[in-house]
């Protein structure tokens, strides 16, 4: 690592605390503090996004600043709120693994991506590299969510987390064409559109948004 | 505006008049109009000189699969235009039906057209959502465990893709500069070789498992059976016809650009792997299912399997035989997916149980069923036996020991499909549920794709057998 400089420093900082919020989620459990977290975590998220811009000159970057702090951490999170209160939905995070244990889990999948990121960009510049790797930590923790909650909307504050580092990666990489960070900004609200409509709909059917219980209905006749 | 963009935004311009069309009769109607006009302007295709078009680029590799989805989205549409009074949707369902339906046929036209893989990836995702809108329409629980399932599975499959895609970007960012070229697929081919090939090979791991999610390969197939099933029936014939091929192509693309610099890891090792996992998971779970269109759509993850065995394989044969087993599957398996979709909707049930004795009952349906299983387990002279016996033949000349396996999956899965052909078409007839619906636009798109299978299993004419030697040269 190169401390020392101010670009890769803040970058690092910023991508540092992203990883910290990815832990945040993994650990809380009560909904209305994930989302906090998330909340929290589009909004690291959009500094990182207006440094690059500010460090490579990419004023494109700033867009994708904005956009990702009006949706992540305002509008999103401000929705889940609401349909958490509404609904009055589990308030209680019911986890298939362990708090503790996806905490374990969540360490390993950090090391693997270091593991995995560090030596083979080598020929990368030291910036980008590092920033990969925090990046894909923060998507390995996103997808480890997705897979030990079994609560709907924590699955997809999971994805959302996993398209938040996805962004970081995005960013990161001087001179990244626009449309991907654009696309990236518009899958997230069109996911978040079909994801409360799905569980507006489970709702409809279920008496909670556990989808352990949904998950009896395989279709293939018993 | 160049034709190759047309072929992308007819269909989406389409499914903004569609949504707007609260009556059932002229939805319906305009649905079939829209697909005919989008299957011209792929046919028109052919005319296109090569190369690119701002994003899009037409080449060898792209075009069959583009005019087959053009095929297949017109027949498609005539079969869903008898069969969709019968899902029972309200107004609003059936505007969503139809629009969410053009939606997906212009998003796999550009997923396939795109040069730019930014731009694929967008349509690939485009893609998804579609697919799980329609999905989900019927509402009841199997059907939104099955939407949910495909939520969130291809949505965890096309993010990993994005970031592939991104590190991809990160591997050539040294040579390209800035600007939208530094994702096109023709750019990046081409400066591959210069690249750092870890992360080269870094890439491709995540666009394989990303794209591969969507293609269904095992162990990221688990989606596909349950939105097979529990769609409505004519939306199946799409999802396992161009769905599955889209994503493979994505695939192909990466193996492309990456298998192009010495330096990596072999991608088609890789991709062989997957893929013969595939066929052998496939084969063996064919006997275990009770549900029809279940059953097929596993049958779908088995030969996506083969195909990607195929290409895994490479060269000029392997590439041909991939290429060649891509459209055969599509075709046949839709045409099953018509008449199996037409006799569950007669019968109440899509149980294989529930379905028997087609041929005694209803011969044109029946014989038709039964020859589209036929050719689906790969027996000659249909398409599907020349690419199967092309990939065996490449398999021995190569790699003698793939045969063991590959004989196996080929075999098993193909007893298992005989033995559903007898159990639902031949036997005494079991009771209808309902009377049966509009015979044609079953028997019509179902003996279409018969036809195509048949004529391409007897012998490729000369044009098209050169454009399938250029294509077969392209995933290297």
């Amino acid at each position: 690592m190169s401390f020392g400089q101010l670009p890769y420093d803040v970058a690092h900082v910023l991508g540092g605390a992203m990883l910290l919020l990815s832990c945040m989620l993994l650990y809380q459990r009560r909904v209305a503090a994930v989302i906090t977290a998330l909340a929290l975590q589009g909004g690291v998220l959009a500094a990182a996004a207006a440094w690059q811009g500010y460090v490579q000159g990419a004023p494109q970057l700033f867009l994708t600043a904005l956009i990702a702090l009006l949706a992540k951490a305002v509008l999103i999170p401000l929705a889940l709120r609401l349909l958490v209160r509404r609904f009055d939905l589990d308030r209680t995070v019911e986890t298939a693994l362990g708090i503790g244990a996806s905490m374990l889990a969540g360490i390993a999948l950090v090391a693997l991506a270091i593991l995995v990121v560090l030596p083979v960009t080598g020929g990368a510049q030291a910036v980008a590299r590092e920033d990969l790797a925090l990046a894909l930590s923060v998507v390995l923790l996103g997808m480890l969510m997705m897979i030990t909650r079994r609560n709907a909307i924590l699955q997809v504050v999971g994805l959302m987390s996993l398209e938040n580092g996805l962004i970081l990666a995005a960013v990161g990489v001087a001179g990244m064409p626009l449309v991907v960070e654009l696309s990236t900004a518009a899958l997230v609200l069109v996911v978040l559109v079909v994801g409360a409509v799905f569980l507006l709909m489970i709702r409809g059917e279920f008496a909670s948004t556990d989808t352990g219980l949904v998950e009896r209905h395989r279709g293939e006749a018993e | 505006m160049p034709l190759p963009w047309i072929t992308v935004f007819l269909p989406w311009l389409g499914a903004a008049i569609l949504a707007a069309i609260p009556q059932e009769r002229l939805a319906v109607r305009a649905n079939v109009a829209i697909s005919a006009l989008g299957c011209l302007c792929t046919l028109g295709l052919v005319a296109v000189p090569g190369g690119e078009q701002g994003w899009t680029r037409i080449d060898a590799l792209n075009l069959p699969l583009v005019i087959l989805g053009g095929v297949i989205g017109l027949t498609t549409s005539i079969f869903s235009a008898g069969h969709v009074r019968a899902e029972g949707f309200d107004t609003l369902r059936l505007r969503g039906y139809h629009a969410a339906f053009q939606i997906f046929l212009g998003a796999q036209a550009l997923a396939l057209l795109a040069d730019n893989l930014g731009v694929m990836w967008v349509a690939i995702e485009i893609a998804t959502l579609a697919s799980v809108t329609m999905v989900a329409l019927h509402g009841t629980p199997a059907a939104l465990e099955a939407a949910w399932k495909l939520f969130l599975l291809c949505g965890v499959g096309i993010a990993l893709a994005l970031f592939g895609t991104i590190i991809l970007y990160l591997a050539a960012q040294p040579f390209v500069g800035h600007g939208d070229h530094g994702l096109s697929w023709v750019v990046l081919r081409g400066l591959a070789a210069r690249c750092d090939p870890g992360l080269l090979n870094l890439a491709f791991v995540f666009l394989l498992v990303g794209y591969g999610t969507k293609a269904g390969l095992v162990p990221l197939h688990a989606w596909l059976p349950d939105a097979e099933a529990e769609g409505p029936v004519a939306i199946t014939a799409v999802l396992s016809g161009l769905l599955l091929n889209a994503a493979l192509h994505a695939v192909l693309r990466a193996k492309a650009i990456v298998g192009s610099n010495p330096g990596t890891i072999a991608p088609g090792h890789l991709l062989l792997g997957f893929g013969l996992a595939s066929v052998l998971l496939a084969a063996f779970s064919l006997w275990r299912r009770r549900d029809a269109r279940r059953f097929f759509a596993w049958s779908s993850i088995g030969h996506i399997g083969l195909a990607a065995t195929a290409f895994g394989l490479g060269g000029l044969a392997g590439n041909l035989a991939g290429l060649l087993h891509m459209i055969g599957h599509s075709l046949s398996k839709s045409a099953v997916f018509f008449a199996v979709g037409h006799a569950a909707q007669r019968k109440g049930s899509q149980q294989i149980a529930a379905i028997g004795g087609l041929i005694a009952s209803d011969p044109a349906l029946g014989w038709g069923l039964a020859i589209a299983i036929a050719a689906v387990a790969g027996l000659p002279p249909f398409l599907l036996f020349a690419s199967e016996f092309l990939l065996v033949m490449e398999a021995a000349a190569r790699l003698p020991w793939l045969l063991a396996p590959l004989l196996v999956g080929l075999v098993v899965a193909a007893i298992a499909k005989i033995g559903v052909l007898q159990r639902l078409c031949l036997g005494a007839p079991t009771p209808d549920a309902r009377p049966p619906g509009p015979g044609l636009t079953t028997l019509g798109p179902l003996w279409v794709h018969l036809g195509l299978c048949l004529l391409l299993g007897l012998g490729l004419p000369g044009p098209l057998r050169a454009l399938f030697d250029a294509a077969a040269r392209i995933p290297g």
